[in-house]
This record gives C-alpha cells, sequence and structure tokens, in this order.
C-alpha cells in the first residue's frame, strides 16, 4: 500500500520510545545474567558465565523443565484432538447451543487465568482428583482448545471443500478422505497451532498456579525462587526461556507468512481473542 | 455433503470435553458461591446468600474490587497511549521496515509474562537498575523507595505486558482503513490533523474498544504482578481469592469474589462488542 499520510518526525521518536519501552527491561534482564556481582548495580561489571554454569548444574530447575516438556507436548495432544474437530463442526455443522459452543471454547484467552484455574480446582476438588502434572496438563489442554480451535478454523477458510467432495465421489469414505485430503490441507494451520500450543503452555503460571501437585513446572519453580530472593541465576534461566520463546515465535511467523498475508495474521490473531 | 454420523463424530467430542472440563467447572464455581465453611473446616453444601451479603457488608472487598478496577483503568489508559500512536506509525509511516517492526511488536506478546515481569523487578528494586543508575549519574543519593512494592510498579509492569495486547486490534482497525479515503479527504484540503480527527479515528474506534478491552480484563485478574511487585498497597482483588483459596481457607466466598469477576469480565466483553458494532465501518 502506498504511503498518503505525511511523515511525522515526532512521532517516529515517540514510536522508538514506545520500542525502547517494550525492549529495555528484557535487554537489562539479559545483560544482567552475565554480571558478577548480582541482579542490580549499576554499571554492570564482572561479565562472567557462573551463573549459566550453576543453572546447569541446578537440579530442581531440569526436573521442573523436564515436567513442563511434558505437559506442553501433552496439552499439544489434548488441543489438537479436540480442537480439530471442534473447527470443523464450527465449520459444517449445525447443532443446537452453537454459539453457546463457540463463545465458551473461546472464553479461556480473554478470561484472566485465575478464574479457567480455580474452576478447575474446583472441578477437581469434587471429583476428587488428587493435584498433580495430570491436573496441569487438563488445565492447559482444555485452556487452549481455544487456540487449535481459531488456527484450524481459519485454515479451513482458505481450502476449497471441493476437494473433499471429490474425494467422496471418487469413493473414499469420509475417515480416508479426512487423512487424505482435510488433514494434508491443514499441515501448515495444525503445525502453527502446536508450536502456538507449545510455547503458550511452557509459560503458562496462572492456571498452573492453582492445579499444581507435588512436581513443578518451570514457571512455578522459577515463582518458587522469586518468593525467597533473586539471583542472576533466574536471569539466565530467563535469557534462555525468552531465547527459545522468540524462536518458536518467528517459525510460527515465517510458518504464516507462507500462507498468507500479513494482515491475515493480524486479522487471526484477534479472531482468538474475540468471543 | 457430509453425513449425519460425520457430523456427530467431529460434534460430540469437543462439545463433552468442553462441557466437562469448562462449562461445568464455571457452574460449580457458582454453586460453591452459595455454599459455606463449617467451623470444622469442612464445605457445607446448604444454599445461601451469605457470602454475597458478606462481600457487600466489609468495606474490604468492594475497596480492593475498586482500587483493582482503578490499576486496570491506568493499565488500559497508558496501554491505549503507548500502543495506538505506536499502530498509526507502523501502519501508515514505517515504510519497507513494516514486517519487521510489526514483528517486533508481536514477540513481547508471546514472551513469558513471568519473564518480563521478573525484569521489571530486577529494574525497580533498591538495589535494582533503576536506583543504581540514577545514583551512579548523581541524580538522586538515595534509593527511590516507591518504585518498588507500589501499585505505580504494578501499573507499570501491566502497561508493559498489555501495550501489545492493545497495539494488535489497533494495528487491524488501521490496516483495514481504504487509503483512498485518506488520500481523498488531503485531495479535499483536509490537514493531516484533520485528516486524523475526522476520518482515521473514527474508524478505529472498533480496534481501540477491543484493545482497551483486553488490557483491562486482563489486568483486572491479575494476581501475580501485584505479589511480585505490588507490596501491601498493590494488593488486588484476585489476591484476595488467593488467600481465600490458600491459607484463609475459605473457599465458597473465594468462589463468590471470582464469580462477580467472572460477571465483570463477561459483562464487559459483550458491552464491548455491542459497541463495537455500532461503530464498524460498513
Amino acid at each position: 500500500m502506498e504511503l498518503q499520510v505525511k511523515q511525522s518526525r515526532p512521532l517516529a521518536w515517540y514510536a522508538a520510545l514506545v520500542f525502547a519501552f517494550l525492549y529495555l527491561p528484557i535487554i537489562i534482564l539479559i545483560v544482567y545474567s552475565f554480571n558478577g556481582q548480582g541482579v542490580g548495580g549499576f554499571p554492570p561489571r564482572d561479565l562472567t558465565l557462573k551463573w549459566y554454569r550453576l543453572l546447569f548444574s541446578d537440579g530442581a530447575i531440569w526436573d521442573s523443565v523436564w515436567n513442563s516438556l511434558l505437559v506442553a507436548a501433552a496439552a499439544v495432544a489434548i488441543a489438537l484432538l479436540f480442537g480439530i474437530p471442534a473447527a470443523l463442526a464450527l465449520d459444517r455443522a449445525e447443532f443446537p447451543g452453537k454459539t453457546l459452543f463457540r463463545r465458551i471454547v473461546l472464553l479461556p484467552l480473554i478470561l484472566p487465568g485465575i478464574i479457567t484455574g480455580l474452576s478447575l480446582l474446583m472441578l477437581f476438588r469434587e471429583a476428587g482428583v488428587k493435584l498433580s502434572l495430570i491436573t496441569i496438563i487438563l488445565g492447559h489442554g482444555t485452556a487452549l482448545i481455544s487456540v487449535a480451535t481459531t488456527e484450524i478454523f481459519a485454515g479451513l477458510q482458505k481450502f476449497e471443500r471441493a476437494q473433499e467432495e471429490a474425494s467422496l465421489d471418487l469413493g473414499a469414505n469420509y475417515w480416508q478422505t479426512f487423512r487424505r485430503v482435510t488433514l494434508p490441507n491443514l499441515r501448515l494451520s495444525i503445525i502453527g497451532a502446536a508450536l502456538l500450543i507449545f510455547t503458550l503452555s511452557m509459560d503458562e503460571i496462572a492456571v498452573s498456579f492453582f492445579l499444581i501437585g507435588r512436581a513443578n513446572t518451570l514457571p512455578l519453580e522459577i515463582w518458587g525462587r522469586l518468593r525467597r530472593g533473586i539471583t542472576p541465576e533466574i536471569n539466565a534461566i530467563s535469557t534462555i526461556i525468552f531465547a527459545f520463546s522468540l524462536c518458536a515465535i518467528v517459525a510460527w511467523y515465517r510458518l504464516r507468512m507462507r500462507s498468507e498475508s500479513g494482515q491475515e495474521i493480524t486479522d487471526e490473531l484477534l479472531r482468538s481473542t474475540k468471543l | 455433503m457430509f453425513s449425519r454420523t460425520y457430523r456427530a463424530v467431529i460434534t460430540l467430542p469437543p462439545v463433552t470435553w468442553v462441557a466437562m472440563f469448562l462449562l461445568v467447572p464455571y457452574i460449580l464455581m457458582f454453586c460453591y458461591s452459595f455454599w459455606s465453611v463449617s467451623s470444622l473446616q469442612v464445605i457445607v453444601h446448604s444454599c445461601s446468600l451469605a457470602n454475597y451479603r458478606e462481600l457487600l457488608s466489609k468495606s474490604v472487598y468492594l475497596q480492593t474490587l475498586f482500587r483493582s478496577m482503578w490499576i486496570a483503568a491506568r493499565v488500559t489508559l497508558f496501554s491505549l497511549l503507548l500502543g495506538y500512536p505506536l499502530a498509526y506509525y507502523v501502519s501508515f509511516q514505517s515504510g519497507k521496515r513494516k514486517d519487521l517492526l510489526y514483528q517486533l511488536v508481536i514477540i513481547p506478546l508471546w514472551v513469558s509474562y513471568l519473564v518480563r515481569a521478573y525484569a521489571w523487578k530486577t529494574v525497580l528494586g533498591s538495589d535494582g537498575v533503576l536506583n543504581t543508575l540514577l545514583q551512579y549519574i548523581h541524580v538522586s543519593q538515595h534509593p527511590l523507595g516507591f518504585l518498588l512494592y507500589s501499585p505505580f510498579a504494578v501499573v507499570l509492569t501491566l502497561t508493559h505486558i498489555y501495550t501489545p495486547f492493545t497495539f494488535l486490534p489497533i494495528y487491524a482497525s488501521l490496516e483495514r482503513i481504504p487509503r483512498n479515503l485518506i488520500e481523498a479527504s488531503h485531495d479535499l484540503g483536509a490537514s493531516s490533523w484533520q485528516t486524523f480527527r475526522t476520518v482515521i479515528l473514527p474508524l478505529s474506534v472498533p480496534g481501540v474498544l477491543a484493545g482497551a478491552t483486553f488490557a483491562f480484563v486482563l489486568s483486572l485478574g491479575d494476581f501475580l504482578a501485584p505479589l511480585l511487585l505490588g507490596g501491601p498497597s498493590g494488593i488486588m482483588i484476585s489476591n484476595i481469592v488467593v488467600s481465600l483459596f490458600g491459607a484463609a481457607y475459605n473457599w465458597p466466598l473465594g468462589a463468590a469474589i471470582s464469580f462477580c469477576m467472572l460477571a465483570i469480565v463477561v459483562g464487559l466483553l459483550f458491552f464491548s462488542e455491542r459497541l463495537e458494532k455500532k461503530w464498524s465501518f460498513r
């Protein structure tokens, strides 16, 4: 699109300041993960890798990383297992309560995590389920069906239903059509959804906070340490988390750019947060 | 073209799952809010309005709720003040770097909440980066105490977290404005400011509403930033709920407060959706 609005220098400066506001804290966090003197103090001095060394020999952290990976993988499985049919249902089935269903599926995206977490906590208590990693997996999986549904629903809008019709006309049954035509066409949406869900689950803390049993996830392990006092070791692990989120998001963005324009991505992110 | 069986197979599993793990829990939360806790710390399943009565009679709950709404309102205002000009800049004036800048804004959106809140803690603390910097350049002699453990710290951190959230819908609504409308406005002799006020701003109202709703709703229910950075004066309503579900052990009262929050949030969502429809460009 050609630019028709006159350039404004003050606006460019203002935008630069907002970017600084968004990124400076993260940059400071990263810089101080190499600081020998602790998390504060200006200027940073005694560049060191000792906090990373400490981190790599910290058993509790790695246990929680492992737990988080497990939770995230299982959450991806649950969210896709129910998100794919949910998107198909919203796209091509009429049933009573469809609007209500759509709203409730998407609700966890916009609701503060505390409400999702507490309502599930009450459910597990009434059902006599002991809190453990399983309850966290159920919580993440359920809350993130919303992400899977919106991503895959958007993917469904883009491919020709005629392909499925042709497959059915040529004698394939529904399952064959789903496996050979529908799924391959949704491949990019599914990979994108999985990436997002994995990242969001790895970082999730508000829902996990209430559903935690004995085994900690990584964000909760960090949270526990923050309450006791802060060391650059937390900066170090935060830096690593940041690096991983960054890779995941850039990968997701590239993936989306292969199939659609930036405007559509924005619309899609937006849709994912709409009731 | 799809048979009944096919439609049943794609509909039933997700509907059942969502009913079981989302709908039933919300209903259960509603039920809990009418129950009570006996002196032996057992939850009694008999209904009364006692929890709601306590909510309205003890000032601490309403006061904290209003304080949370006030914090959320400030977060919303600041996020809009930062997010709108940024969206305007990226949408209209960033030229070739548009794609890069857009990515730079959405990256923080997905970067761990905890990492960002923690970053502010290390910046604002009394031995933090900001205080030691100010002393290093001799602006202040002593650490400024109000920076951390105050509502200020909570508002600042939540603004940092939710600015990208408000940016997104505003940017989307700006991108959707037909550029020839802006051209027409200029051709007809309007200044940049007049064009902004009479063309761009009204057309971006739906985006502003959506962004404001995100920022307000999500910061209203936050309990982690106040715990980490708020101190006693930065307590929010969710912190009370957390303690009622923890040491204070009064789940029914906690459920009543949560349900009020849920009602406020859902009410706001409907309200903003209706307003958006009214304002959207046809």
